[in-house]
């Protein structure tokens, strides 16, 4: 099972380019038993959010 | 035809865009600078059809890239802060888990929001690694993929996702000290 390092690589990487099969059945895994990264992959789409509406100002 | 004036009116817009990029100030002064040049010369080629602003927002990324590249040639490309994860460690402990909990931010209220999350940003972007940071700028502010960005930089995609991750975690620890606890006071 893959650990938190590596899930939060795995969700950064997801918001450049289209994960594997492989990397998205494992992420997905670790992220239904871990709160954590579920919280960090929801301020990464927070943190693109805030960047566009503030660069569209 | 967009007007000088309509044109200069932009000015303070893609300055603030500008400086989102470029640590340098003077720097990102000269390319708003060419980017208005560029624009009262080659007006009649404004089609329209986009917002002016959008169109002099695709010129100055032009101008920036340029920037960058310049910038990049004269430092030697030495990528060793930015590809060093070390720092990384306090982030997780020895077993590959978060080392402090990882909670949810709230929802910020829109309306306030925009300009003051991306003022807090433009802070906590000025503490990465320059190159890491304009990664990043290139990625999020200007929306290139992976490829434009490798292919402008001349760095490999490995490198680049890299440097993105550890610019997504730098960025989250600031804005959680800076922002959403300031928030929580």
């Amino acid at each position: 099972m893959m650990d938190c390092r590596q899930a939060s690589r795995l969700i950064s990487e997801a918001m450049d380019r289209p994960l594997s099969r492989a990397e998205q059945l494992q992420l997905s895994m670790h992220l239904l038993l871990c709160r954590n990264c579920r919280n960090f992959r929801q301020q990464m789409q927070q943190l693109r959010q805030g960047i566009r509406q503030g660069r569209e100002r | 035809m967009p007007s000088d004036h309509e044109i200069e009116a932009e000015r303070p817009y893609l300055l603030r865009y500008a400086r989102s990029q470029l640590q340098d100030a003077a720097a990102a002064e000269d390319a708003v600078q060419d980017t208005l040049l560029a624009a009262l010369q080659g007006r009649e080629r404004f089609a329209g059809g986009a917002s002016l602003r959008t169109w002099l927002t695709s010129i100055l990324r032009f101008k920036l890239i340029d920037v960058v590249r310049r910038q990049s040639r004269e430092s030697t490309i030495d990528l060793g802060e930015d590809l060093d994860l070390a720092d990384l460690d306090a982030v997780f402990d020895g077993s590959g888990h978060w080392a402090h909990a990882v909670r949810a931010w709230g929802a910020p209220e829109e309306s306030l929001l925009a300009q003051q999350f991306w003022q807090v940003y433009q802070q906590c972007a000025q503490v990465m690694p320059k190159r890491t940071a304009m990664v990043f700028a290139m990625r999020e502010v200007m929306d290139m993929d992976i490829a434009e960005i490798c292919q402008n930089l001349d760095i490999t995609a490995t490198n680049c996702s890299v440097m993105l991750y550890r610019a997504r975690l730098s960025l989250r620890e600031c804005l959680e000290i800076r922002w959403f606890q300031r928030e929580a006071t």
